[in-house]
């Protein structure tokens, strides 16, 4: 008796969050799968008829949306190792006893909700806002310049409001750094560049790549950003897939567009995994 | 197994009784920190000179300034107060490195995300030796340290005897001009630690280069050292050859660090020339030399090693010194019998006696017993 129940209790620790996954996210993704192959309208209905054309359809009428979300998340993902990693080495090597109330600083804008954060920065990039309006009045910049609806304001917002998500898987590698394994590589004659480069950095990469994951997928599929920040120019596939489900209505299109997203983001990750992700990475860094 | 001839310099070790320029040198090196705002005085003032070839121990409690003392060689830490020198070169400034030295450290810091190889051939890397020669003396140093074939392997893939030998092995390879060792065997148990102690002495012989050894492990420290310095309290408080340290402790925490030893204090009695009585109970009579000067009346401590004592159950004659006490336990070893026994004055003496010739015990619990000694094994503690 008590051994069955020994062998059955981690199946029961795993049923509440399994059955949660099966019914919030298989069932529903089965449903948009079906809905992407289907044909017709709101008002007639839909009926499964694996009609590919909503496939065919999207991705031409919208390729450019596509490439255009790629690449803002790629530019945000880049832009939060650059600006994310110095913050997380600091506060992993530097914070001392005060790490925690770093950490908590750099999880504070989530006490904001995520409309609202980026709604201000509308407000801080507006064109004759408190940033733009004192610089276009000192002369300092033209008149007519703007920040909001260009891919900058996009792919600033973007950056910033996933933040988070870089540095604090990026702080964790880097917090588990053994210091002494730094004081080793330079009694073996390392300068701090070359210890920074051959250990600091290769440690870490296993943090960067769960931060990467964590931002550059968000990040792509977003369409906050977009439609706060950017104009006509700057329309992401999420806002395509929203306007899609919401306005027009066009339930294969949109579920089309989504299931494009998702594989296009899975190939990318693994293609990822694969050039950079778990001890490939490190044998290739240690060399 | 390979020879390995260390860096330059070290050649000159053969020639005996040549002048040479001390390996490492330590000018009254002070270290303080800021902790809470308290200045603490890790080493308060430390002075040695450690021979080229040499193994030398530092040895103490937690605390005593022993790895503060060794990182300072080592270039972790900056003095506050004094010069470190290596070779005769004044290194106080010059950054870890820069410095002709290797270090073992106590957890081993070995790179996780490197190979065997990879680890043993970073220090030869950064120094810029070509591929070939890295090639070789990777090879040489793994078969000295018994790791050939396992050049592959990850650290955490190996046990912690083997991550000890690479740790040794990428320090040694770069033929430092000295080998530091924090605690190396630390984290190994014991029958590992005793294994590594044979072997690191093995190596050390082999390659020739000079190891100072940093341990709170008295037994470690006498077994492997040509010389230690026992630290107290940011201190040395004795710096000598293990027999010395062990037979003639120069000071009551060398006396209670360094094996089993057992201390007693007496007023002095009459002086004879060389000797000197003290009087501790009645029907005690211990005698001890007057090296150290002392005048009847003075109080002295003075410690005797418990192997040197013997215990009687009749008074002995001749002039051993004698003391009277009970004894209050008696633990039979295997190889020795271990005695406890009270004197009058309530001070707890250990004595072995060893199995020699039989088992029997001399006496039991509770029977009043007299210990005798030769003279010359009471030691005055300054």
């Amino acid at each position: 008796m008590r051994t069955l129940r020994a062998r059955l209790t981690p199946y029961a620790l795993v049923l509440p969050g399994g059955l949660w996954l099966a019914i919030f996210f298989v069932i529903p993704t089965l449903v948009m799968l079906s809905l992407s192959l289907q044909s017709g309208n709101v008002v007639d209905g839909f009926a499964f008829t694996w009609n590919w054309h909503s496939y065919v359809d999207g991705i031409t009428t919208y390729h450019n949306q596509i490439v255009r979300s790629l690449l803002y998340g790629l530019s945000a993902t880049i832009i939060q190792i650059v600006i994310g990693f110095p913050v997380a080495y600091w506060i992993a090597f530097k914070g001392g006893s005060r790490k925690s109330v770093y950490l908590f600083l750099v999880l504070l804008p989530f006490l904001v909700s995520f409309v609202l954060r980026t709604i201000s920065w509308q407000f801080l990039l507006s064109d004759n806002g408190i940033l733009l309006g004192p610089l276009k009045s000192l002369g300092v910049l033209p008149q007519d310049f703007h920040i909001l609806a260009t891919p900058y304001a996009v792919i600033g917002g973007l950056s910033y409001n996933f933040l988070p998500f870089m540095i604090l898987p990026m702080y964790v590698a880097l917090e588990r750094i053994d210091p002494r394994l730094l004081e080793a590589a330079q009694d073996l004659y390392a300068s701090k560049v070359q210890t920074f480069l051959r250990v600091v950095l290769p440690l870490s990469l296993p943090g960067v790549f769960a931060g990467v994951l964590m931002t550059f997928v968000p990040a792509s599929s977003d369409y906050v950003n977009s439609s706060v920040l950017g104009g006509t120019n700057t329309t992401m596939i999420g806002n395509v897939i929203q306007n899609q489900f919401l306005v027009n209505q066009d339930y294969p299109v949109a579920s089309a567009l989504s299931f494009t997203l998702m594989a296009l983001l899975l190939v990318g990750i693994f293609v990822y995994a694969r050039a950079l992700g778990t001890e490939d990475v490190l044998e290739v860094a240690a060399r | 197994m390979t020879e390995i001839q260390a860096g330059t310099g070290v050649a000159e070790t053969a020639a005996p009784g040549s002048q040479q320029v001390p390996a490492i040198e330590l000018d009254n090196v002070v270290k303080e920190y800021t902790s809470h705002g308290e200045v603490v005085r890790a080493v308060k003032g430390v002075s040695l000179s450690i021979a080229e070839g040499e193994f030398f121990s530092l040895l103490g409690p937690s605390g005593c300034g022993k790895t503060t003392s060794m990182r300072m060689i080592a270039g972790f830490e900056d003095p506050t107060q004094g010069v470190v020198r290596l070779h005769g070169q004044d290194v106080t400034s010059v950054p870890p490195n820069k410095r002709d030295v290797n270090m073992v450290f106590q957890s081993y810091a070995l790179f996780p995300h490197m190979s065997v190889w990879e680890n043993v051939a970073f220090g030869l890397k950064r120094k810029n030796v070509d591929a070939a020669e890295i090639k070789r003396r990777v090879g040489e140093i793994l078969e000295v340290v018994d790791l050939t074939g396992r050049e592959k392997r990850r650290p955490r893939e190996m046990s912690g005897g083997q991550q000890q030998r690479v740790a040794l092995a990428r320090a040694l390879v770069n033929r430092p001009r000295a080998l530091l060792l924090d605690e190396p065997l630390g984290a190994l148990d014991l029958k590992l630690r005793q294994a590594m102690q044979i072997e690191l002495k093995r190596i050390q012989r082999d390659v020739g280069i000079t190891f100072v050894y940093v341990t709170h492990d008295q037994g470690e420290a006498l077994t492997m050292s040509d010389r230690i310095a026992v630290m107290n309290d940011g201190l040395v408080d004795q710096l000598a050859d293990p027999r010395e340290i062990y037979e003639r402790p120069a000071t009551k925490f060398v006396a209670g660090f360094i094996g089993t030893s057992n201390l007693l204090s007496g007023v002095v009695q009459e002086v004879t020339g060389s000797t000197a009585v003290l009087a501790l109970g009645p029907s005690d009579r211990v005698v001890i030399s007057t090296e150290t000067p002392v005048a009847v009346g003075d109080s002295v401590e003075l410690t005797v090693r418990p192997e040197k004592i013997t215990i009687a159950t009749e008074q002995p004659a001749g002039d051993r010194s004698v003391v009277r006490g009970t004894v209050s336990e008696v633990v039979y070893l295997g190889t020795s019998n271990n005695y406890a026994v009270v004197l009058a004055d309530g001070a707890e003496i250990t004595v072995f006696q060893q199995n020699a010739h039989d088992s029997t015990i001399t006496a039991e619990r509770g029977d009043t017993v007299w210990l005798s000694w030769q003279p010359q094994h009471s030691y005055v503690l300054r």
